[in-house]
């Protein structure tokens, strides 16, 4: 009985021992989870490009295998799960969406560390992490003010949550340091993504008289429209230029791929912390894409600030602002604070919309 | 500027009325098929593929009207030859088209498409206003307004029209007239494949010429709804399209023109006007009962299996 026993446990230890090295010469499984197709043109496929960036990066480290069109709901925390049953070490759910979800199954699964894009909800092995497009926005609505002729532009907005609502503050602060008369008008187009409503709200928009569109939907429909229409324009989440080679002034380009070779290098080193990060420009997670379409002076001054902002010199929340009714809400050199952006419900001076509640 | 907006109204509501026009003449057959969303995303796919690969927008129309009914003639064979729940199957070529599309279309994501040019009508383009509108429109507009009177025609007037009708009120009493049921079933699924193929050409042609996963985002379904309540008549069908279509636009000027007077209109409320105006009317419009329950198609959806 003894003799068996001990035969047991040799067993077990060389069973042990063959799995304890077959695990460490196997690569490291970095999972991603995404809302959409991989060739949305927007925002899943600047995730996915992050994420082969990564692959390259640590080709013979890590392997990336992800799960596209996984719908926000009960459908998401099965796929999160399964990723996590199948030996991840690491998941990125890349949707707001995915929030309650991911901290669902990251509660099960306290050895895989898990990482939500856009949300609030963290935990000790779940991270949170965000870009501050807002930057971008305030270089656009600089860029906008210096090229439009008739001092409107024209935003066609998708839903009135704090980002989208932060963005249009942004954009209209930016035109107003250049021309404190300029106007916005924002039209909500109440999808995130159907071409032929926001192709019509670009008409819409270009028909009452702008001369400059910007959006936050995600396809490049408005960016074609404008380029019918002879007007300028700008891109969003991916650089568009394809689209209007002649009428795309810049974008905001997500570009995840540094952000997501720096977490996995951590995880990697076992130096992963749980955090609630929200990264901008100088860190690389957005770039403007090249400035094009557009004079000199104006294009000096869009790198200007982007340095500017990258350096840290300027915040483009900064008082004095004031809300729309014309009350006083920064004072003079005072910065917004990250949490009132995260949450922001109020248009500021100058944006000629009522904000849906 | 009115001018300007009405040539948006019209591009807006042509995919539904033309998509809207196929589902009518399948359902008076007798045949529900839930898959429009379906066959018009594989129409939009193909023809955005067609006419990359051609160059021709001309050639993207054919590819669509070709890709939509090869994928409707999958829905016929499954419901009609193999007499599966309609339902069932319409609602799985809709799921099926959706993700077949995003796979077929994955190498055109992102290139920029070929618009299909209008065809300016002599003379009658120089009529001013009404002229330059209606009569300087693309090949699609001018097939949906030909494909309105034309199945008009074909329903109330045409004998064959007639035998269709005949089979989609009491497919029994028809197929012991002699009517080919299956065969005449068919062709109406085929047309409706064809017409929901073209709808979706229009929306990569024409609407917004780019190939977009889902990129008919709830159109089909919309085209459906349409049917049912133009109570199955194709004129209430192209009044239905329009009104869907002028309100969705005039609703993005409403806020637009709302700001610059500083009214506070919810847009939530506004985006959902096309749905409530285009009810309401079309009950209006509808509200006979009697006739109403004549228009319908008495067969709709049930299956038909031949006696021998």
């Amino acid at each position: 009985m003894k003799k068996l026993i001990i035969a047991l446990a040799a067993t077990a230890a060389v069973l042990g021992g063959f799995a304890g090295s077959a695990s460490a010469q196997e690569k490291k499984k970095i999972c991603f989870i995404y809302v959409g197709s991989k060739t949305d043109g927007g925002w899943t496929q600047a995730h996915d490009i992050g994420r082969q960036a990564l692959q390259k990066a640590l080709d013979d480290k890590i392997e990336t295998p992800f799960l596209e069109s996984v719908p926000e709901g009960p459908d998401a925390e099965r796929a999160i799960e399964r990723m996590a049953r199948s030996g991840c070490a690491l998941i990125y759910t890349t949707s707001f969406g995915f929030m309650d979800a991911t901290v669902k199954v990251a509660a099960k699964f306290p050895n895989v560390k898990f990482e939500h894009a856009t949300g609030f909800k963290a935990a000790e092995n779940l991270s949170t992490y965000n870009s501050r497009f807002y930057e971008g926005r305030y270089i656009q609505g600089q860029i906008a003010a210096k090229m439009s002729k008739k001092g409107v532009a024209g935003y066609i907005a998708s839903f009135p949550i704090p980002e989208v609502v932060m963005g249009i503050n942004a954009f209209e602060l930016g035109a107003k340091s250049v021309n404190p008369e300029f106007k916005l008008k924002v039209v909500w187009a109440n999808t995130w993504f159907d071409p032929g409503k926001e192709a019509d709200a670009a008409k819409a928009l270009i028909d009452q008289g702008v001369d400059i569109l910007t959006q936050h939907t995600d396809t490049t429909a408005p960016m074609q429209v404008a380029a019918e229409r002879g007007i300028l324009a700008f891109g969003q989440a991916s650089d568009m230029i394809a689209a209007g080679p002649k009428t795309q002034l810049t974008a905001i380009v997500d570009t995840w791929g540094a952000y997501y070779i720096k977490r996995t290098k951590a995880v990697l080193d076992g130096s992963w912390k749980s955090e609630q990060i929200w990264d901008g420009l100088k860190d690389g997670i957005l770039t403007m894409a090249p400035y094009t379409n557009m004079p000199d002076d104006v294009k000096a001054m869009a790198e200007e600030t982007e340095a500017k902002i990258k350096s840290g010199e300027l915040h483009p929340f900064t008082g004095p602002i004031n809300k729309q009714d014309g009350s006083e809400w920064l004072k003079a050199g005072e910065k917004a604070e990250d949490g009132v952006l995260l949450g922001m419900n109020f248009y500021i001076e100058g944006v000629d919309d009522k904000l849906p509640k | 500027m009115f001018e300007a907006i009405l040539l948006t109204v019209i591009t807006a509501s042509t995919p539904l009325v033309i998509a809207a026009l196929g589902e009518l003449v399948t359902e008076r057959s007798g045949v529900l098929n839930l898959g429009v969303e379906g066959m018009m995303i594989m129409g939009a796919v193909a023809a955005f593929a067609t006419a990359q690969l051609t160059g021709s927008a001309y050639l993207g129309i054919l590819g669509g009207i070709i890709g939509g009914g090869i994928f409707s003639l999958l829905f016929g064979f499954l419901t009609l030859t193999l007499v599966a729940n309609q339902v069932a199957t319409g609602l799985a070529l809709t799921i099926l088209g959706l993700g077949l599309s995003g796979q077929l279309g994955e190498a055109f994501v992102g290139m920029p498409g070929v618009r299909l040019q209008p065809i300016v009508i002599p003379l009658l383009s120089d009529i001013p206003f009404f002229g330059r509108v209606l009569f300087s429109q693309d090949l699609i507009f001018y097939m949906s307004v030909a494909l309105v009177f034309g199945i008009s025609w074909f329903l109330f007037k045409s004998r064959a029209g007639l035998k269709m009708r005949a089979i989609g009120d009491s497919h029994g009493s028809a197929h012991a007239l002699g009517i080919n049921v299956v065969r005449t079933r068919y062709l109406a699924v085929l047309f409706g494949g064809a017409c929901a193929g073209l709808a979706g050409a229009q929306l990569s042609l024409v609407y917004t010429p780019q190939w977009v996963e889902n990129m008919t985002a709830g159109r089909g379904w919309i085209a459906l709804a349409l049917v049912v309540f133009a109570s199955w008549r194709p004129l209430r069908v192209l009044a239905g399209g329009y009104l869907f279509g002028a309100v969705g636009i005039g609703q993005l000027h409403a806020q637009l023109l709302a700001q610059s007077g500083g009214i506070a209109i919810p847009s939530q409320l506004l985006s959902a006007l096309p749905y409530v105006a285009t009810i309401v009317v079309l009950i209006i419009i509808s509200h006979n009962r009697r006739t109403t329950l004549i228009n319908t198609p008495a067969s709709l959806g049930k299956p038909f299996v031949p006696d021998r």
